[in-house]
């Protein structure tokens, strides 16, 4: 594997050839662009067509007879009102705090985690073993996050929950009433976002694991090379790539956490809002529940601006380091 | 595990100790993977008075199926849900899957002239989004998701990543010689499509097909945006009205009075609804052995050599 075929977009994607008109494109090639056609209407509608509806957080939006857009242009300007509002109240940083630095946690935890175990998964004798291990930790991907609040309820239901009834009763430790405790939360939301994702970010090291040439292990090993040096100085530099990429991936969604993680496994707890609300809680709480749509789009249009600055800047700052190693 | 599993010519390994070590390490957080789910399994079984008693157990000491019976006889709620979701997973997956599949066939090839211009315009949404908020209100007031099945399928059909993931998996595993040679036998582009790429890249297909089957069971955040009407409900929005209406009646006891308390004795018990989490996990662990079979191949050869 080379090291330029990681990226998502390749340096020589490029290639030069006679040019014709698009017309003429469209002509001869007309069964795929029929290919691409459904594709690009879905992503038309889906993704580009909010991103002309961010307008709203500049906007003192109201509806007036007829079409969305209509209302959109009818509604007056406001400036930048929504943002000093919702940058005046003391709990924004409190939000965005949480967003950062759970993400931040979660991308340092995960990726050692999950690089450590993939190691692991390819070192141990029994592919047979190893296979079953795999399966076991991908479990819990597969569950959505409801399932996990009714899993995490089951352990920390202050009268019915395993850890009150069973653990604590057994060393003799007072029930603890974990739905209002702040301070177990930080932990809780760790250790719940590591089970739910190890297993699989676990899966996709091991495949470039697997995909390393074997012949670099042979010679090492003739050199006199210890298995343990060989997984320092092969296997961990192969993979590298990789694992910048998917750093990078975390890095650009740094500003967005998942709303079921935070929302439905405290279940909705409000004594537990400020260290389990993040932006998204913030924006889908004031949106739905308030219905109050300056401030949430204000919300929304930050995350969204911050977070795409970030992944560029990220992927500056990877490339400066190696020319190859960004996503485009 | 027999003899031929393991590889004893194999020189180069780490040594007997360390290979106890890491597999104990390795069962024991498989182990912790698996057990929670347990829980709740044995809940459901539970005799809903020993659940009160004793708490959550592993072993259910009075073991009955009760609860299972109860949420097929008398909620036809959970029975409508079940069909939601069903409906909608089964026509999101086969949807999305072809709409992703047949875009990642023109980005593949490498004589479309405006190859990099549609990867651009895919790549793009991975970059920057409308945010939830305009998102939201394009869905109801443009695309008229509210009560519409559509509003659960739509959102989900195109996933730039996974796209990516289909272009690399075709540009690795079907060769260009294949497809020209097609060309030359005077196949057209749909055609080989459907005869040669697709069945080529069935493993990647699968893996991206089993990813999207996963999202569409699992979605609960599309149907608390759009769905008012119960009918519409799927399961694991289902599940979450629960949580959340149980939760306020709790909290709210005192205020509500008496009231609270018949409602509450209403409510599907405990068990049943451990029950209900249980049939909502069910037909996702089923698929699992056919993930197994797939995913290292698929996703990650694509992914991963670019």
């Amino acid at each position: 594997m080379s090291k330029d075929s990681v990226g998502i977009l390749k340096r020589n994607d490029i290639d030069i050839k006679p040019s014709h008109g698009f017309w003429y494109e469209l002509v001869k090639n007309k069964a795929l662009f029929l290919m691409l056609l459904p594709g690009v209407l879905v992503l038309l509608f889906n993704n580009y067509l909010p991103m002309f509806g961010i307008v709203v957080a500049f906007k003192d939006f109201r509806f007036y007879d007829g079409s969305f857009f209509s209302s959109l242009l009818k509604s007056d300007w406001s400036g930048l009102r929504n943002f000093t509002y919702m940058f005046s109240s003391p709990d924004a940083f409190v939000f965005i705090r949480n967003t950062i630095l759970y993400n931040l946690a979660f991308i340092i935890t995960c990726t050692i985690i999950a690089i450590a175990f993939a190691i692991m998964l390819n070192e141990i004798y029994s592919r047979k073993l190893s296979k079953l291990y795999q399966s076991a930790m991908f479990l819990p991907y597969f569950l959505s996050w409801i399932v996990f609040s009714y899993l995490v309820y089951a352990f920390l239901s202050p009268d019915k929950g395993y850890v009150n009834m069973s653990i604590l009763k057994f060393v003799g430790v007072k029930p603890v009433f974990w739905y209002s405790e702040l301070k177990y939360w930080p932990w809780i939301i760790m250790i719940v976002n590591a089970w739910h994702w190890v297993g699989n970010n676990c899966i996709i090291f091991l495949a470039s694991i697997i995909s390393i040439d074997q012949e670099m292990y042979e010679a090492a090993r003739i050199d006199g090379a210890s298995r343990w040096e060989q997984i320092v100085h092969i296997t961990i530099p192969q993979i590298m790539p990789v694992i910048i990429v998917m750093t990078l991936i975390f890095v650009g969604r740094i500003f967005n956490t998942d709303l079921g993680l935070f929302m439905i496994v405290p279940r909705s707890s409000g004594i537990l809002a400020p260290v389990t609300w993040t932006l998204d809680v913030y924006v889908y709480n004031t949106l739905l529940r308030n219905g109050d749509i300056g401030m949430s789009s204000a919300a929304a249009l930050f995350q969204s601006v911050v977070g795409f600055i970030t992944i560029l800047a990220a992927n500056y700052a990877v490339k400066k380091i190696d020319r190859d190693a960004g996503m485009w | 595990m027999g003899k031929k599993d393991i590889d004893f010519n194999r020189l180069n390994n780490i040594s007997k100790k360390s290979n106890v070590v890491l597999n104990i390490i390795l069962a024991v957080y498989g182990f912790l993977c698996v057990v929670p789910l347990l829980l709740i399994i044995s809940a459901s079984l539970t005799d809903e008075k020993m659940l009160a008693i004793k708490g959550y157990r592993f072993i259910p000491e009075a073991v009955t199926t009760y609860a299972y019976k109860y949420i097929i006889t008398n909620t036809p709620q959970v029975v409508t849900a079940y069909g939601i979701t069903i409906l909608v997973t089964l026509v999101g997956t086969v949807l999305g899957v072809l709409v992703m599949a047949l875009y990642a066939f023109p980005i593949s090839r490498p004589d479309f002239k405006y190859k990099n211009f549609f990867t651009i315009f895919l790549v793009f949404t991975m970059l920057f989004n409308g945010g939830m908020v305009s998102t939201y209100l394009i869905g109801v007031n443009v695309l008229h998701f509210k009560d519409n099945l559509w509003g659960l399928i739509f959102p989900y059909l195109m996933n730039a990543f996974w796209v990516i993931i289909l272009r690399t998996f075709y540009k690795t595993n079907i060769p260009d010689s294949l497809i020209e040679s097609a060309k030359i036998d005077g196949a057209s582009d749909f055609t080989t499509f459907f005869k040669i790429v697709f069945p080529l890249a069935l493993p990647g297909i699968a893996t991206i097909a089993l990813f999207a089957m996963v999202q569409y069971w699992n979605d609960w955040f599309l149907a608390s945006l759009y769905i008012n009407n119960p009918n519409l409900a799927p399961l694991q929005y289902l599940l979450y009205q629960l949580q959340t209406s149980m939760q306020y009646l709790l909290q709210n006891s005192g205020n509500i009075g008496g009231r609270a308390g018949d409602v509450l004795a209403k409510m599907p018990s405990e068990s049943a609804r451990m029950a209900m989490v249980i049939i909502g996990v069910g037909p996702v662990i089923l698929t699992f052995p056919l993930f197994q079979k797939y995913f290292v191949k698929g996703l990650t050869v694509g992914a991963i050599k670019g």
